[in-house]
Protein backbone atom coordinates (compact mmCIF):
# COMPACT_ATOMS: atom_id res chain seq x y z
CA UNK A 1 0.00 0.00 0.00
CA UNK A 2 1.24 3.67 -1.17
CA UNK A 3 1.99 6.22 1.36
CA UNK A 4 -0.63 8.26 -0.28
CA UNK A 5 -3.01 5.63 0.43
CA UNK A 6 -2.67 5.01 3.68
CA UNK A 7 -2.82 9.05 4.49
CA UNK A 8 -6.39 8.84 2.85
CA UNK A 9 -7.63 5.96 4.58
CA UNK A 10 -6.33 7.72 7.62
CA UNK A 11 -7.82 10.91 6.74
CA UNK A 12 -10.98 9.65 5.95
CA UNK A 13 -11.42 7.62 9.38
CA UNK A 14 -11.03 10.56 11.19
CA UNK A 15 -13.47 12.02 8.86
CA UNK A 16 -15.76 8.94 9.47
CA UNK A 17 -15.47 9.47 13.33
CA UNK A 18 -16.09 13.00 13.00
CA UNK A 19 -19.41 12.75 10.73
CA UNK A 20 -19.99 9.98 13.55
CA UNK A 21 -20.14 12.32 16.51
CA UNK A 22 -22.09 14.54 14.46
CA UNK A 23 -24.74 11.93 13.70
CA UNK A 24 -24.92 10.82 17.80
CA UNK A 25 -25.54 14.20 18.49
CA UNK A 26 -28.24 15.02 16.11
CA UNK A 27 -31.90 15.92 17.50
CA UNK A 28 -32.91 12.05 17.73
CA UNK A 29 -32.56 11.61 21.11
CA UNK A 30 -35.39 12.74 23.86
CA UNK A 31 -34.95 12.39 28.01
CA UNK A 32 -36.39 13.32 30.83
CA UNK A 33 -35.08 13.16 34.40
CA UNK A 34 -38.11 13.56 36.22
CA UNK A 35 -40.35 10.64 34.94
CA UNK A 36 -43.37 9.11 36.84
CA UNK A 37 -43.17 6.13 37.97
CA UNK A 38 -46.14 4.90 39.91
CA UNK A 39 -46.82 1.47 41.11
CA UNK A 40 -49.92 -0.12 43.27
CA UNK A 41 -49.99 -3.54 45.06
CA UNK A 42 -53.44 -3.04 47.01
CA UNK A 43 -55.53 -5.68 48.20
CA UNK A 44 -58.67 -5.44 49.60
CA UNK A 45 -56.81 -4.94 53.06
CA UNK A 46 -54.58 -2.89 52.22
CA UNK A 47 -53.61 0.27 50.20
CA UNK A 48 -50.06 0.04 48.84
CA UNK A 49 -48.99 2.63 46.36
CA UNK A 50 -45.66 4.76 45.75
CA UNK A 51 -44.71 7.29 43.43
CA UNK A 52 -41.71 8.04 42.44
CA UNK A 53 -41.16 11.27 39.96
CA UNK A 54 -37.62 10.88 39.27
CA UNK A 55 -37.13 8.02 36.80
CA UNK A 56 -34.63 9.10 34.04
CA UNK A 57 -35.48 8.10 30.38
CA UNK A 58 -33.83 8.53 27.12
CA UNK A 59 -35.17 7.53 24.07
CA UNK A 60 -33.46 7.28 20.16
CA UNK A 61 -36.12 7.66 17.94
CA UNK A 62 -33.73 6.60 15.18
CA UNK A 63 -33.25 3.04 16.47
CA UNK A 64 -36.11 2.95 18.84
CA UNK A 65 -33.86 2.60 21.92
CA UNK A 66 -35.61 2.95 25.24
CA UNK A 67 -33.80 2.83 29.03
CA UNK A 68 -35.05 3.60 32.46
CA UNK A 69 -34.06 3.99 35.29
CA UNK A 70 -35.37 4.30 39.00
CA UNK A 71 -34.01 4.70 42.61
CA UNK A 72 -35.56 2.28 44.60
CA UNK A 73 -35.38 4.75 47.51
CA UNK A 74 -37.16 7.94 45.47
CA UNK A 75 -40.47 5.92 45.86
CA UNK A 76 -42.39 7.62 48.15
CA UNK A 77 -45.57 5.76 50.12
CA UNK A 78 -48.71 7.68 52.20
CA UNK A 79 -46.32 5.59 54.61
CA UNK A 80 -43.12 6.18 56.19
CA UNK A 81 -43.40 2.49 57.81
CA UNK A 82 -44.78 0.78 54.43
CA UNK A 83 -41.74 3.06 52.65
CA UNK A 84 -39.43 1.91 55.02
CA UNK A 85 -40.11 -1.38 54.56
CA UNK A 86 -40.11 -1.59 50.90
CA UNK A 87 -36.79 -0.19 51.16
CA UNK A 88 -35.59 -2.79 53.74
CA UNK A 89 -37.54 -5.95 53.51
CA UNK A 90 -38.69 -6.31 49.90
CA UNK A 91 -36.27 -4.36 47.37
CA UNK A 92 -33.15 -4.42 49.24
CA UNK A 93 -32.26 -1.05 48.10
CA UNK A 94 -28.72 -0.70 49.58
CA UNK A 95 -28.01 -3.99 47.69
CA UNK A 96 -30.25 -2.84 44.70
CA UNK A 97 -30.94 0.45 44.17
CA UNK A 98 -32.17 1.16 40.86
CA UNK A 99 -34.41 -0.61 38.48
CA UNK A 100 -33.42 -0.78 35.26
CA UNK A 101 -35.26 -1.14 32.13
CA UNK A 102 -33.37 -1.65 28.48
CA UNK A 103 -35.51 -1.93 25.56
CA UNK A 104 -36.93 -1.14 22.17
CA UNK A 105 -40.25 1.06 21.02
CA UNK A 106 -41.00 -0.66 17.71
CA UNK A 107 -41.90 1.33 15.21
CA UNK A 108 -40.94 4.57 16.88
CA UNK A 109 -42.41 7.30 15.21
CA UNK A 110 -41.06 10.70 14.47
CA UNK A 111 -41.27 12.95 17.14
CA UNK A 112 -40.95 16.34 15.55
CA UNK A 113 -44.76 15.19 14.04
CA UNK A 114 -47.99 15.77 15.72
CA UNK A 115 -49.91 12.50 16.34
CA UNK A 116 -51.18 9.58 18.74
CA UNK A 117 -48.85 6.71 18.59
CA UNK A 118 -49.74 3.57 20.05
CA UNK A 119 -46.50 1.58 20.17
CA UNK A 120 -45.43 -1.69 21.55
CA UNK A 121 -42.20 -1.84 23.92
CA UNK A 122 -39.97 -4.96 24.34
CA UNK A 123 -36.77 -5.52 26.60
CA UNK A 124 -35.50 -6.38 29.57
CA UNK A 125 -36.14 -5.11 33.12
CA UNK A 126 -33.27 -5.88 36.07
CA UNK A 127 -35.34 -5.24 39.31
CA UNK A 128 -34.09 -6.90 42.84
CA UNK A 129 -30.80 -8.69 40.97
CA UNK A 130 -33.31 -10.16 38.86
CA UNK A 131 -33.03 -9.53 34.87
CA UNK A 132 -36.29 -10.45 32.83
CA UNK A 133 -37.61 -9.99 29.60
CA UNK A 134 -40.82 -7.83 29.57
CA UNK A 135 -43.30 -6.26 26.40
CA UNK A 136 -46.14 -3.47 27.53
CA UNK A 137 -48.22 -1.67 25.17
CA UNK A 138 -47.17 2.33 25.11
CA UNK A 139 -48.98 5.50 23.84
CA UNK A 140 -46.78 8.41 22.76
CA UNK A 141 -48.58 11.42 22.32
CA UNK A 142 -47.03 14.21 20.39
CA UNK A 143 -48.57 17.97 20.63
CA UNK A 144 -45.93 20.27 19.39
CA UNK A 145 -42.70 20.46 21.63
CA UNK A 146 -44.77 18.70 24.17
CA UNK A 147 -43.98 14.53 23.94
CA UNK A 148 -45.67 12.58 26.76
CA UNK A 149 -44.65 8.99 26.69
CA UNK A 150 -46.75 6.50 28.81
CA UNK A 151 -47.30 3.20 29.52
CA UNK A 152 -48.83 0.55 32.24
CA UNK A 153 -48.07 -3.20 32.68
CA UNK A 154 -47.62 -5.73 35.26
CA UNK A 155 -45.14 -7.80 36.99
CA UNK A 156 -45.01 -10.48 39.18
CA UNK A 157 -43.03 -9.87 42.30
CA UNK A 158 -42.33 -13.39 42.86
CA UNK A 159 -40.85 -13.16 38.80
CA UNK A 160 -38.32 -10.75 40.61
CA UNK A 161 -37.31 -13.02 43.85
CA UNK A 162 -39.25 -10.72 46.26
CA UNK A 163 -40.74 -12.69 49.36
CA UNK A 164 -43.83 -11.62 50.81
CA UNK A 165 -43.71 -13.34 54.36
CA UNK A 166 -46.58 -15.62 54.74
CA UNK A 167 -48.44 -13.30 57.50
CA UNK A 168 -48.56 -10.32 55.48
CA UNK A 169 -49.88 -12.83 52.25
CA UNK A 170 -52.99 -11.42 51.79
CA UNK A 171 -51.96 -7.75 52.27
CA UNK A 172 -49.89 -7.14 49.76
CA UNK A 173 -50.42 -8.30 45.59
CA UNK A 174 -48.06 -10.24 44.12
CA UNK A 175 -49.36 -8.68 41.17
CA UNK A 176 -47.77 -5.00 40.45
CA UNK A 177 -49.56 -2.75 38.49
CA UNK A 178 -46.83 -0.16 37.02
CA UNK A 179 -47.88 3.04 35.28
CA UNK A 180 -44.94 4.99 33.51
CA UNK A 181 -45.36 8.45 32.30
CA UNK A 182 -42.15 10.40 30.66
CA UNK A 183 -42.43 14.20 29.04
CA UNK A 184 -39.80 13.72 27.45
CA UNK A 185 -37.52 16.75 25.73
CA UNK A 186 -35.04 16.56 23.25
CA UNK A 187 -31.43 15.71 24.26
CA UNK A 188 -28.84 18.32 23.50
CA UNK B 1 -10.35 9.75 -2.94
CA UNK B 2 -12.81 6.21 -3.76
CA UNK B 3 -11.11 4.59 -0.71
CA UNK B 4 -11.79 7.96 1.62
CA UNK B 5 -15.66 7.30 0.52
CA UNK B 6 -15.56 3.19 1.38
CA UNK B 7 -13.44 3.84 4.51
CA UNK B 8 -16.53 6.03 5.53
CA UNK B 9 -19.07 4.07 5.06
CA UNK B 10 -17.00 1.48 6.87
CA UNK B 11 -16.41 3.15 9.77
CA UNK B 12 -19.69 4.41 10.22
CA UNK B 13 -21.54 1.56 9.61
CA UNK B 14 -19.00 -0.38 12.11
CA UNK B 15 -19.20 2.22 14.47
CA UNK B 16 -23.09 2.86 14.96
CA UNK B 17 -24.06 -0.21 16.54
CA UNK B 18 -21.09 -0.24 18.40
CA UNK B 19 -22.08 3.36 19.89
CA UNK B 20 -26.18 1.84 20.32
CA UNK B 21 -24.23 -1.23 22.33
CA UNK B 22 -23.70 1.50 25.07
CA UNK B 23 -26.03 3.07 27.62
CA UNK B 24 -28.22 5.38 26.31
CA UNK B 25 -28.47 6.45 30.27
CA UNK B 26 -24.96 7.49 30.46
CA UNK B 27 -26.04 10.87 28.53
CA UNK B 28 -27.78 12.30 31.04
CA UNK B 29 -25.89 11.15 33.95
CA UNK B 30 -25.81 13.30 36.90
CA UNK B 31 -22.31 14.84 37.05
CA UNK B 32 -22.98 15.15 40.90
CA UNK B 33 -23.83 12.63 43.01
CA UNK B 34 -26.62 14.00 45.08
CA UNK B 35 -26.98 13.73 49.28
CA UNK B 36 -28.53 10.38 50.43
CA UNK B 37 -29.56 9.78 54.24
CA UNK B 38 -28.99 6.85 55.74
CA UNK B 39 -32.42 5.31 57.38
CA UNK B 40 -33.39 2.12 58.94
CA UNK B 41 -30.13 2.01 61.50
CA UNK B 42 -32.07 0.49 63.89
CA UNK B 43 -35.45 -1.14 63.61
CA UNK B 44 -37.58 0.57 66.30
CA UNK B 45 -36.80 3.91 68.35
CA UNK B 46 -35.55 2.26 71.20
CA UNK B 47 -32.80 -0.21 71.13
CA UNK B 48 -33.85 -2.49 74.20
CA UNK B 49 -34.51 0.10 77.24
CA UNK B 50 -32.76 2.89 76.10
CA UNK B 51 -33.23 5.48 72.91
CA UNK B 52 -31.94 4.76 69.79
CA UNK B 53 -30.95 6.73 67.08
CA UNK B 54 -34.19 5.90 64.89
CA UNK B 55 -36.86 8.22 64.75
CA UNK B 56 -40.20 8.19 62.95
CA UNK B 57 -41.91 8.94 60.33
CA UNK B 58 -43.39 12.37 60.18
CA UNK B 59 -47.30 11.64 61.43
CA UNK B 60 -46.28 8.16 62.58
CA UNK B 61 -47.71 7.17 66.17
CA UNK B 62 -46.07 4.09 67.83
CA UNK B 63 -48.07 2.25 70.48
CA UNK B 64 -45.41 0.05 72.40
CA UNK B 65 -46.09 -2.46 75.07
CA UNK B 66 -43.42 -2.94 77.65
CA UNK B 67 -43.13 -5.89 79.59
CA UNK B 68 -40.36 -7.90 81.68
CA UNK B 69 -41.34 -11.07 83.89
CA UNK B 70 -39.22 -11.96 86.92
CA UNK B 71 -35.74 -13.08 87.62
CA UNK B 72 -34.96 -16.31 85.61
CA UNK B 73 -32.80 -17.45 88.26
CA UNK B 74 -35.99 -17.82 90.52
CA UNK B 75 -36.47 -21.58 88.86
CA UNK B 76 -39.45 -23.59 88.30
CA UNK B 77 -41.90 -22.50 91.24
CA UNK B 78 -41.80 -18.91 89.71
CA UNK B 79 -41.97 -20.55 86.01
CA UNK B 80 -38.34 -19.20 86.13
CA UNK B 81 -39.63 -15.42 86.78
CA UNK B 82 -42.93 -15.67 83.79
CA UNK B 83 -45.09 -16.36 86.85
CA UNK B 84 -44.25 -12.53 87.49
CA UNK B 85 -44.52 -8.92 85.44
CA UNK B 86 -44.33 -5.60 85.32
CA UNK B 87 -45.19 -3.59 81.83
CA UNK B 88 -44.78 -0.06 80.36
CA UNK B 89 -47.24 1.35 78.33
CA UNK B 90 -46.21 4.46 76.21
CA UNK B 91 -47.11 6.92 72.93
CA UNK B 92 -44.85 8.18 70.70
CA UNK B 93 -45.93 10.42 67.88
CA UNK B 94 -43.85 11.93 65.53
CA UNK B 95 -45.44 15.78 64.67
CA UNK B 96 -42.69 16.48 61.81
CA UNK B 97 -39.67 14.89 60.81
CA UNK B 98 -36.76 14.45 63.24
CA UNK B 99 -38.90 15.23 66.48
CA UNK B 100 -40.45 12.76 68.30
CA UNK B 101 -42.26 13.28 72.00
CA UNK B 102 -43.73 10.42 73.64
CA UNK B 103 -45.32 9.72 77.13
CA UNK B 104 -45.41 6.71 79.12
CA UNK B 105 -46.95 4.80 82.41
CA UNK B 106 -45.13 2.02 84.08
CA UNK B 107 -46.65 -0.11 86.43
CA UNK B 108 -43.16 -0.14 89.13
CA UNK B 109 -43.80 3.08 91.21
CA UNK B 110 -47.14 4.06 88.84
CA UNK B 111 -44.38 6.17 87.60
CA UNK B 112 -45.25 8.70 84.44
CA UNK B 113 -42.90 9.65 82.14
CA UNK B 114 -42.70 12.03 79.04
CA UNK B 115 -39.63 12.48 76.37
CA UNK B 116 -38.84 14.91 73.68
CA UNK B 117 -36.07 13.73 71.21
CA UNK B 118 -34.69 15.82 67.84
CA UNK B 119 -32.38 14.44 65.43
CA UNK B 120 -29.61 17.58 65.38
CA UNK B 121 -27.77 15.50 62.67
CA UNK B 122 -29.11 13.06 59.99
CA UNK B 123 -25.86 10.50 58.73
CA UNK B 124 -25.63 10.85 55.16
CA UNK B 125 -23.53 9.39 52.22
CA UNK B 126 -23.84 11.12 48.54
CA UNK B 127 -22.65 14.76 48.18
CA UNK B 128 -22.55 15.77 51.93
CA UNK B 129 -20.73 12.86 53.42
CA UNK B 130 -22.07 12.42 57.31
CA UNK B 131 -20.68 10.11 58.97
CA UNK B 132 -23.11 10.09 62.11
CA UNK B 133 -26.49 10.75 63.69
CA UNK B 134 -26.71 12.98 66.42
CA UNK B 135 -29.77 12.75 68.91
CA UNK B 136 -31.27 14.74 71.89
CA UNK B 137 -33.19 13.49 73.97
CA UNK B 138 -34.28 15.03 77.08
CA UNK B 139 -37.04 13.10 79.89
CA UNK B 140 -38.91 13.75 82.61
CA UNK B 141 -40.73 11.43 84.83
CA UNK B 142 -42.99 11.34 87.91
CA UNK B 143 -44.00 8.85 90.22
CA UNK B 144 -47.57 8.39 91.54
CA UNK B 145 -47.45 6.00 94.27
CA UNK B 146 -48.59 7.29 97.69
CA UNK B 147 -45.96 8.41 99.71
CA UNK B 148 -44.58 5.95 102.07
CA UNK B 149 -43.64 8.30 104.70
CA UNK B 150 -45.89 10.79 106.02
CA UNK B 151 -45.01 11.75 109.17
CA UNK B 152 -42.80 14.58 107.79
CA UNK B 153 -43.82 17.07 104.65
CA UNK B 154 -43.21 15.59 101.14
CA UNK B 155 -43.57 17.71 98.08
CA UNK B 156 -44.58 16.95 94.90
CA UNK B 157 -40.85 17.87 93.39
CA UNK B 158 -39.35 14.82 94.82
CA UNK B 159 -41.31 12.78 92.80
CA UNK B 160 -39.57 14.16 89.51
CA UNK B 161 -36.45 12.99 87.89
CA UNK B 162 -35.14 14.09 84.49
CA UNK B 163 -32.93 12.69 81.85
CA UNK B 164 -30.55 14.41 79.19
CA UNK B 165 -29.39 12.32 76.48
CA UNK B 166 -26.94 12.60 73.46
CA UNK B 167 -27.23 10.21 71.21
CA UNK B 168 -24.29 9.70 68.43
CA UNK B 169 -24.60 6.80 66.27
CA UNK B 170 -23.34 5.19 62.89
CA UNK B 171 -24.66 2.44 60.54
CA UNK B 172 -21.56 1.38 59.33
CA UNK B 173 -22.96 -1.14 57.07
CA UNK B 174 -26.18 -2.16 55.67
CA UNK B 175 -25.79 -4.94 59.10
CA UNK B 176 -24.11 -3.52 61.71
CA UNK B 177 -24.96 -0.26 63.94
CA UNK B 178 -23.49 1.08 66.72
CA UNK B 179 -24.16 4.54 69.17
CA UNK B 180 -22.68 6.22 71.84
CA UNK B 181 -25.32 7.33 74.75
CA UNK B 182 -23.48 9.68 76.84
CA UNK B 183 -26.18 10.27 79.58
CA UNK B 184 -27.12 12.86 82.67
CA UNK B 185 -29.76 11.82 84.88
CA UNK B 186 -30.81 13.97 87.82
CA UNK B 187 -33.55 13.25 90.62
CA UNK B 188 -34.81 15.34 92.84
CA UNK B 189 -35.20 13.42 95.53
CA UNK B 190 -32.60 10.25 96.79
CA UNK B 191 -32.86 7.13 98.83
CA UNK B 192 -29.83 7.55 100.80
CA UNK B 193 -27.52 11.15 102.12
CA UNK B 194 -24.84 9.20 99.97
CA UNK B 195 -26.41 9.05 96.59
CA UNK B 196 -25.84 11.65 94.06
CA UNK B 197 -28.79 13.80 92.59
CA UNK B 198 -26.93 14.16 89.45
CA UNK B 199 -25.76 10.44 87.85
CA UNK B 200 -23.36 10.61 84.45
CA UNK B 201 -23.54 7.43 82.65
CA UNK B 202 -22.42 6.69 79.27
CA UNK B 203 -23.98 3.84 77.22
CA UNK B 204 -22.82 1.82 74.41
CA UNK B 205 -25.80 -0.13 72.46
CA UNK B 206 -25.92 -1.50 68.68
CA UNK B 207 -27.77 -4.09 66.52
CA UNK B 208 -26.40 -6.65 63.49
CA UNK B 209 -28.68 -7.81 61.25
CA UNK B 210 -28.94 -11.75 61.07
CA UNK B 211 -31.66 -11.26 58.18
CA UNK B 212 -33.93 -8.66 56.56
CA UNK B 213 -36.51 -9.11 59.38
CA UNK B 214 -34.60 -10.11 62.41
CA UNK B 215 -31.77 -8.49 64.14
CA UNK B 216 -29.60 -9.11 67.09
CA UNK B 217 -29.41 -6.07 69.53
CA UNK B 218 -26.96 -5.35 73.05
CA UNK B 219 -27.54 -2.07 75.12
CA UNK B 220 -25.10 -1.40 78.06
CA UNK B 221 -24.75 1.18 80.72
CA UNK B 222 -22.01 2.29 83.06
CA UNK B 223 -22.27 4.69 85.85
CA UNK B 224 -19.78 6.94 86.60
CA UNK B 225 -20.69 8.08 90.01
CA UNK B 226 -23.14 8.17 92.97
CA UNK B 227 -24.25 4.62 92.60
CA UNK B 228 -25.29 3.22 95.75
CA UNK B 229 -23.06 0.18 95.54
CA UNK B 230 -25.70 -2.59 95.41
CA UNK B 231 -26.31 -0.92 91.60
CA UNK B 232 -25.47 -2.90 88.62
CA UNK B 233 -24.98 -1.72 85.05
CA UNK B 234 -27.82 -2.60 82.78
CA UNK B 235 -26.53 -4.91 80.43
CA UNK B 236 -29.53 -5.86 77.98
CA UNK B 237 -28.86 -8.52 74.59
CA UNK B 238 -32.03 -9.25 72.44
CA UNK B 239 -33.31 -9.84 69.13
CA UNK B 240 -35.94 -7.66 67.01
CA UNK B 241 -38.19 -9.18 65.47
CA UNK B 242 -40.30 -7.38 62.76
CA UNK B 243 -43.04 -8.45 61.08
CA UNK B 244 -45.47 -6.09 58.83
CA UNK B 245 -46.52 -3.33 61.15
CA UNK B 246 -44.94 -4.45 64.30
CA UNK B 247 -41.67 -5.03 65.77
CA UNK B 248 -41.16 -7.68 68.33
CA UNK B 249 -38.54 -6.99 70.78
CA UNK B 250 -37.57 -9.98 72.39
CA UNK B 251 -34.74 -9.40 75.07
CA UNK B 252 -32.66 -11.27 78.60
CA UNK B 253 -31.40 -8.42 80.76
CA UNK B 254 -30.80 -7.54 84.59
CA UNK B 255 -32.53 -3.98 84.36
CA UNK B 256 -35.89 -4.62 85.60
CA UNK B 257 -36.81 -0.76 85.17
CA UNK B 258 -38.31 0.67 81.67
CA UNK B 259 -37.60 4.51 81.62
CA UNK B 260 -34.07 5.90 82.54
CA UNK B 261 -34.41 6.76 85.95
CA UNK B 262 -35.36 2.88 86.63
CA UNK B 263 -32.83 1.15 84.17
CA UNK B 264 -29.69 3.36 85.66
CA UNK B 265 -30.58 3.37 89.08
CA UNK B 266 -32.35 0.63 90.07
CA UNK B 267 -30.64 -2.49 87.96
CA UNK B 268 -29.63 -4.55 91.77
CA UNK B 269 -29.30 -7.76 89.43
CA UNK B 270 -26.55 -9.45 88.53
CA UNK B 271 -25.67 -11.20 85.41
CA UNK B 272 -22.72 -13.85 87.02
CA UNK B 273 -25.33 -14.61 89.10
CA UNK B 274 -27.46 -15.60 86.79
CA UNK B 275 -30.33 -12.67 87.95
CA UNK B 276 -31.76 -11.89 84.87
CA UNK B 277 -34.83 -11.81 83.00
CA UNK B 278 -36.72 -12.54 80.22
CA UNK B 279 -38.38 -9.54 78.30
CA UNK B 280 -40.35 -8.23 75.51
CA UNK B 281 -41.78 -4.80 73.54
CA UNK B 282 -44.27 -4.76 71.23
CA UNK B 283 -43.89 -1.73 69.33
CA UNK B 284 -47.46 -1.07 66.51
CA UNK B 285 -46.90 2.00 64.41
CA UNK B 286 -49.77 3.65 62.94
CA UNK B 287 -49.76 6.49 60.55
CA UNK B 288 -52.22 9.31 61.44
Amino acid sequence: MGNMKKRIIGLSIVFGLFALSSIASAQEKYFTKSGAVNFDCSTSVEDITAKNAKGVCVLDTKTGAIELAVLMKAFEFKRALMQEHFNENYVESDKYPKAIFKGKVENCPDLTKNGTYDVVITGTMDLHGVTKRMTAKGRIVVNGASVNATTEFIILLSDYAIEIPSVVKDKISNKVKISVSLWLAPLK
Amino acid sequence: MKALIVSFLLVSTLAVPALAQESLLDEVKDSVQSKEYVSNAFKSTRIINGQSIEMLGAGSLDFRILHRFGLISQGIDQLWGLDQSTTRLSFDYAPITNLLVGFGRSSAKKELDGFVKYRLIQQSRGETVMPVSVVLTAGMMCQTLPWEDTTHPNYFTSRLSFFQQVLVGSKISDAFTVQLMPTLLHRNLVDFVTDASDIFALGVGGRIKVTNRIAFTFEYYHSFNGMHNVNMDPISVGFDIETGGHVFQVHLSNAVGMNERSFLTETVNDWTKGQIQLGFNISRVFQL
